[in-house]
């Protein structure tokens, strides 16, 4: 198989399991009360891609999958605060991981936060109710935990993504 | 865990600090009304200071039911997949909401004056 090949059949494997995982995550009910709660688990699939695979195919994994969960699962709404969200989160994410100065724990805490924060910013425009602003503070830190609990699980997952298929996976930089 | 994750957490929290001091100090006043807002159109304004119990009919053919009780909103019961809306609890202060996407339904809080929005004379 070329490198192509493999390269976008990987990219459909974590689609998938992006999409598998949010369905999984919306079948648990947390009444945690707070509109926008979401433990992120689809963050690990999104985090693998940029640390086994590359930056340009997280960003398009985690604009599919943002996609297609939002047709099958969601609605209007739903998908433009998920993708505002997610496009900054995976944007964020990126640019930390390039300056080298943080873990995956770091660049996953920065990608759940913005994910957050993002939701939040594109549903007080969409809805005109500024108010919803008022959940920034606890979503901020819910997104802070998230993302710690996300990373650390991430660490564990890539790391034995690598050693299983070697550094054949894909070459990386 | 790296040193810059630390200082990076500590940001977030400072930040979700600052915002919870900045709403609770010059954000929180006690409401007069709730908004109700279907798709974005006003449904029925309630006064917090009478006791109601307001059925609400939300897009797609979703139910919501809106309790003011004790000069506070709550959803009791909606037939939406997750009922957020539900757990949420009483509001009761100026801009407070609860929220029932699936059925784009916004309970809001308002204030004294602010619920003029125009003056036509």
């Amino acid at each position: 198989m070329g490198q192509k090949t493999r390269r976008i059949a990987i990219c459909g494997v974590f689609t998938a399991l992006a999409m598998i995982f949010s369905y999984i995550e919306s079948l648990i009910p947390i009444p945690v009360g707070i509109p926008g709660f979401k433990l992120g688990v689809a963050n690990i699939a999104i985090i693998a891609v940029i640390y086994v695979v590359g930056n340009s195919e997280a960003v398009i994994v985690n604009f599919l999958r943002i996609l297609l969960t939002g047709i099958l699962f969601g609605n209007l709404y739903s998908f433009i605060f998920s993708l505002v969200g997610g496009m900054l989160s995976i944007m964020l994410m990126i640019m930390l991981r390039r300056t080298k100065k943080f873990s995956m724990t770091g660049v996953s805490v920065a990608g759940g936060v913005s994910h957050n924060i993002g939701q939040i910013i594109a549903a007080v425009i969409v809805m005109e109710t500024p108010a919803i602003a008022y959940y920034l503070p606890v979503l901020i830190v819910t997104g802070v935990v998230t993302g710690v609990v996300i990373g650390i699980v991430g660490q564990a997952v890539t790391k034995r993504i690598v050693r299983s298929a070697g550094n054949s996976i894909i070459e990386n930089e | 865990m790296k040193k810059n994750d630390i200082i990076l957490i500590a940001a977030f929290v400072l930040i979700a600090f600052l915002c919870m001091a900045g709403i609770r100090l010059f954000g929180m006043k006690t409401g007069k009304t709730a908004d109700v807002t279907i798709d974005g159109k006003l449904f029925k304004t309630l006064k917090l200071s009478e006791d109601t119990r307001l059925e609400i009919d939300g897009a797609d053919g979703g139910k919501n039911i809106l309790v003011i009780k004790d000069g506070k909103a709550f959803m009791e019961d909606a037939d939406c997949a997750d009922k957020i809306c539900v757990h949420q609890g009483a509001i009761s202060h100026t801009n407070e909401n609860i929220v029932c996407l699936p059925h784009k339904v916004v309970v809001l809080i308002r204030g004294e004056q602010e619920s003029i929005d125009a003056l036509v004379q």
